[in-house]
């Protein structure tokens, strides 16, 4: 491993001190950065250097590292997680960075996501969609035994391609219309392709999609941008079968 | 003192019907009168809040991250266990208990592990209920895998995202409530003090982390669903914010800590790259069931691009080792084992840590798709970290601290020793003893959160009347200042080490000295290391801005000043613990390699009681008793 190689790097970052300072980008440098090291982890030695300096470190939201939890949450360059294929920027590394590159960082920007501090966004509205219906009102216990419903791997396998989203958020970073159509369409898809879903399948997508809107995502006007930016490779089909599925709990 | 976990008596297979029938109940009418605290909104504390709020009890929840869909039983890839024996191949509730007895080298309680065996196929019918997508087969039957230590397929899977699913499922369930109103959910909250009154757990103060402020929250009963220990290591495949906190409060405002020195060291993790690393990463024991372990026999040959090494010339030690269990044996002992070919002087990659995890005869026999299908999203997460590719090369592993079976003392109610503390999933000590078998803590999660608390609590609110402490009590404002107090301290000693300095520091002590081997030599180093490390914190830490603000170095440097002092706690128990079991293993008490238990005067719970700041902690036991399961040798040859 060619550690002993180092880069420097020059790094443009939005500072906002709270929810209502107007915010401005700061330039630092990061310095000692191996190919190895994670993009958090150059940011970690970043903040290091501020400590030292008695200045406010930047923070950032993560917590596990390893592209799951859906916390961080930040555009690189202009790309939300950083743009490389199927990755969160906690998982985004060195290696796809030059010496005396300029990278800039910012947060997430959407009218749904209003700012915290720094690069850490409230995306509590996201919960929201989810508490609107993004589940099937089964009881604890007095539930069916597991294969008494019988599901073809196809048809798993298909809600499970709606079920990894991770709540990041990219999605609604990345569409110029911040919309939440990607994350609201991947649950509504995953709970309507399952049978134990579809019960209340017309109720779940009315009541998903009205709060979608009041909480301040915008329309969909077919960008897919939403998939390039989603790191878990959520695909547009699920924005179309929730449509669908709009259009039948009309007609029902 | 010895401790009694009140455990019912009788024919095992009957104890907890039994128990749930004796247990009072909470007339339905009353139950919005009482108010819970869920404190982790886990597999364990998600689970009990949905579960709580739906029976009718008022609850609030709170947790660190920006939403309950986040903790880190979200990370979990391999599966979850259950006794259905769908693929009829010998399992059973027995089996299921005897495995978990025997993995957990005969540490822990018989009566718990039966529960927990018992509603393992609840959990299954609950979470297929939830729209859990988990793998099934083309006729549309659910689909098992094999984990290690054991003999049968019990384990149910979703992709390499088991713990996702079954996370989402929970919060689901929890989204659901709290649209109801059930529950209130509190996020971006850290729990710093638990509120005692008279001997009884009555609330807690927590910190607001957007706005600093402190808060206080009442309730007729706290449950304690936080998680996880091993972050004490400082480098572990937990998350950045897995912290002791809120197990480490309760415990200096009474309650005991159990056999913290049982922490489990998992074998398959992406081996350390750098001192700038944040954490590990895991790879699921699940690919041992189709990668082979080996390293090679010849020292000079570790250098050699891994494919140039002859078959003749590597060592399968886990095959060579262990015939019948072979790659599949448990975490403790191949972890151990990779340890020492590595001590050995035949690792690999950097620093001669790691060993192989080989691919190529599985994919030969099954095809690369097959592979891809079955563990492509762990193939990916390795390349993204290490730049290589597992498919053409083997993957390289070392072990990482993983999982903490110790945690806060409870009894079969799931209720520590401070009445209306309850204490549920990872932080709590109760099922796994000193391993636990892979795939069996998720399954302890919901089972304590869906199946156990929602009984359990009920039986201890039954008597007790709703609502006696508020949060105007004079003991809640003392809370809050002390804790303000605390952190106030932190913010106003501007030294010159930061507080990654320090938990490196502890971590890299913890690692060295009580990790995957200890002696009373490596022990003693410990405890007068660690002493010192933590009274420089306190002189010398710096943590810049305020408390009024969010404010994650303040937030670090408390959770690191928590495992200053907890790390003691574990070395004091680990030393004092003559005896090698599970994941404890001290160098002094082996038999060629084997941990060497020692029943006479062991086999029982240590539970550590608080005395006050620099006192030493005093020992409570709690004799284990074994009536179903003969107290046996665990081999695995
Ligand atoms: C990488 C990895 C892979 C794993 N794979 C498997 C597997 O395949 N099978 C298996 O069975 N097990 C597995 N495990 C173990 C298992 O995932 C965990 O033991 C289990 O999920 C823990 O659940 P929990 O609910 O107890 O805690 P967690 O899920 O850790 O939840 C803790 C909760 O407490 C909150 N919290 C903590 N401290 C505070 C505080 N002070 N104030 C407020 N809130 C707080 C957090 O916000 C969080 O909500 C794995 C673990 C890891 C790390
Ligand atoms: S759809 Fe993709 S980008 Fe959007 S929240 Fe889910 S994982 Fe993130
Ligand atoms: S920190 Fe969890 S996904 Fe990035």
């Amino acid at each position: 491993m060619s550690d002993h190689k180092t880069m420097t790097l020059t790094l443009i970052v939005w500072r906002q001190k709270n929810a209502s300072d107007a915010g401005k980008f700061e330039t630092y440098t990061a310095k000692n950065i191996t190919e190895h090291h994670s993009f958090l982890e150059m940011l970690d030695c970043v903040n290091e250097d501020l400590i030292y300096a008695g200045k406010d470190p930047i923070v950032f939201d993560h917590d596990c590292r390893e592209g799951i939890c859906g916390m961080c949450s930040q555009v690189v360059n202009g790309a939300p997680h950083g743009g490389q294929d199927r990755t969160t920027v906690c998982q985004l590394h060195m290696r796809k960075f030059k010496d005396g590159d300029t990278i800039y960082i910012e947060p997430w920007r959407a009218r749904a996501f209003p700012i915290i501090r720094d690069l850490i966004v409230d995306r509590s509205a996201l919960d929201k969609i989810i508490q609107a219906g993004g589940y099937t009102s089964c009881h604890t216990g007095g539930v069916a035994d597991g294969n008494a419903i019988l599901i073809p791997k196809p048809v798993a396998d298909e809600a499970m391609d709606a079920a990894e989203c991770v709540g990041c958020g990219a999605c609604v970073a990345g569409c110029p219309n911040g919309s939440a159509m990607l994350f609201t369409g991947a649950k509504v898809s995953q709970l309507a392709i399952l049978p134990q879903g579809q019960g209340e399948a017309a109720r779940r997508v009315m009541n998903m999609t009205n709060t979608m809107t009041e909480c301040g995502f915008g329309n969909c006007t077919n960008h897919y941008e939403c998939m390039a930016a989603c790191p878990k490779g959520i695909n547009v089909k699920f924005i179309a079968r929730m449509n669908r599925e709009f259009l039948k709990a009309q007609f029902a | 003192m010895i401790l009694d976990g009140k455990c019912p008596t009788g024919p095992i297979e009957q104890t907890w019907d039994k128990h749930r029938f004796d247990l009072k109940l909470v007339n339905p009418a009353n139950k919005r009168k009482y108010n819970v605290i869920v404190v982790g909104t886990g597999l364990a504390g998600g689970a009990a809040a949905a579960s709580l709020g739906e029976l009718g009890y008022n609850v609030q929840a709170f947790c660190y991250q920006d939403s309950p869909r986040r903790a880190h039983s979200i990370a979990a890839q391999g599966g979850i266990n259950a006794a259905k024996n769908y693929p009829n191949d010998g399992d059973s509730i027995y089996r299921l208990f005897y495995d978990t007895i025997k993995g957990g080298d005969f540490r822990a309680r018989e009566a718990d592990v039966w529960r927990l065996a018992q509603v393992s196929n609840n959990i299954i019918d609950q979470c297929v209920a939830q729209g859990v997508p988990f793998g099934r087969d083309y006729a549309g039957y659910l689909d098992n895998r094999s984990f290690g230590g054991a003999q049968v397929s019990r384990t149910f899977f979703a992709r390499g995202q088991t713990g996702q699913q079954l996370l989402l499922g929970a919060y689901s369930a929890l989204s659901r409530q709290i649209k109801l109103g059930s529950v209130k959910m509190y996020d971006r909250r850290e729990m710093l003090d638990l509120v005692v009154v008279d001997g009884v757990a009555r609330g807690i103060t927590v910190r607001n982390l957007v706005t600093g402020a402190m808060e206080s929250y009442a309730a007729d009963a706290v449950c304690l669903c936080t998680g996880g220990y091993v972050n004490v290591f400082y480098l572990s495949t937990n998350a950045m914010g897995c912290s002791v906190t809120a197990n480490w409060k309760a415990h200096k405002k009474g309650a005991y800590f159990a056999n913290p020195c049982y922490t489990q060291i998992h074998p398959t993790c992406i081996p350390q790259a750098g001192d700038y690393q944040s954490k590990l990463t895991l790879m699921s024991e699940s690919l041992r069931n189709d990668g082979r372990v080996w390293v090679p026999k010849k020292k000079e040959d570790c250098g050699k691009h891994p494919n140039e090494i002859a078959e003749d010339d590597r060592d399968y030690y886990l095959e060579r080792k262990y015939p019948s269990y072979g790659n599949l044996a448990p975490r403790d002992i191949a972890s151990r084992a990779a340890k020492e070919q590595c001590d050995d002087g035949r690792g690999v990659g950097p620093g001669g840590r790691g060993v192989y995890l080989d691919f190529a005869d599985s994919i030969k026999r099954l095809g690369e798709d097959t592979i891809r299908e079955r563990y492509g999203n762990l193939f990916e997460m390795y390349e993204k970290i290490t730049d290589e590719n597992g498919y053409k090369r083997p993957m390289r592993m070392y072990p990482a601290p993983h999982y903490s079976m110790g945690g806060l003392w409870v009894d079969y109610n799931l209720m520590s020793n401070i009445p209306g503390l309850f204490v549920l999933g990872e932080a709590n000590f109760s099922v796994h003893g000193a391993n636990r078998l892979g795939a069996s803590a998720l399954m302890q999660g919901l089972a304590d959160g869906y199946f156990v608390i929602p009984y359990t609590i009920g039986g201890y609110l039954a008597t007790v009347k709703p609502g006696q402490v508020k949060t105007d009590h004079a003991e809640f404002k003392k809370c809050e200042a002390d804790v303000k107090a605390e952190q106030d301290k932190l913010l106003g000693i501007n030294g010159n080490k930061t507080v990654f300095e320090f938990m490196r520091e502890v971590g890299g002590l913890m690692w060295e000295n009580c990790g995957m081997a200890r002696t009373k030599e490596s022990l003693e180093t410990n405890l007068k290391k660690i002493p010192a490390l933590r009274e420089e914190f306190w002189k010398n830490v710096k943590v810049t801005g305020s408390g009024a603000e969010l404010n994650q170095q303040l937030e670090n440097a408390g959770r690191t000043a928590d495992f200053l002092e907890f790390s003691e706690l574990l070395c004091r128990d680990a030393l004092h613990r003559n005896e090698s079991c599970g994941g404890h293993f001290r160098s002094e008490y082996q038999d060629a390699g084997e941990a060497q238990r020692d029943d006479v005067n062991f086999c029982y719970v240590g539970a550590w009681e608080y005395k006050g700041d620099n006192k030493e902690p005093e020992l409570h036991k709690e004799p284990l008793k074994f009536d179903n399961v003969h107290l046996a040798i665990r081999s695995y040859k």
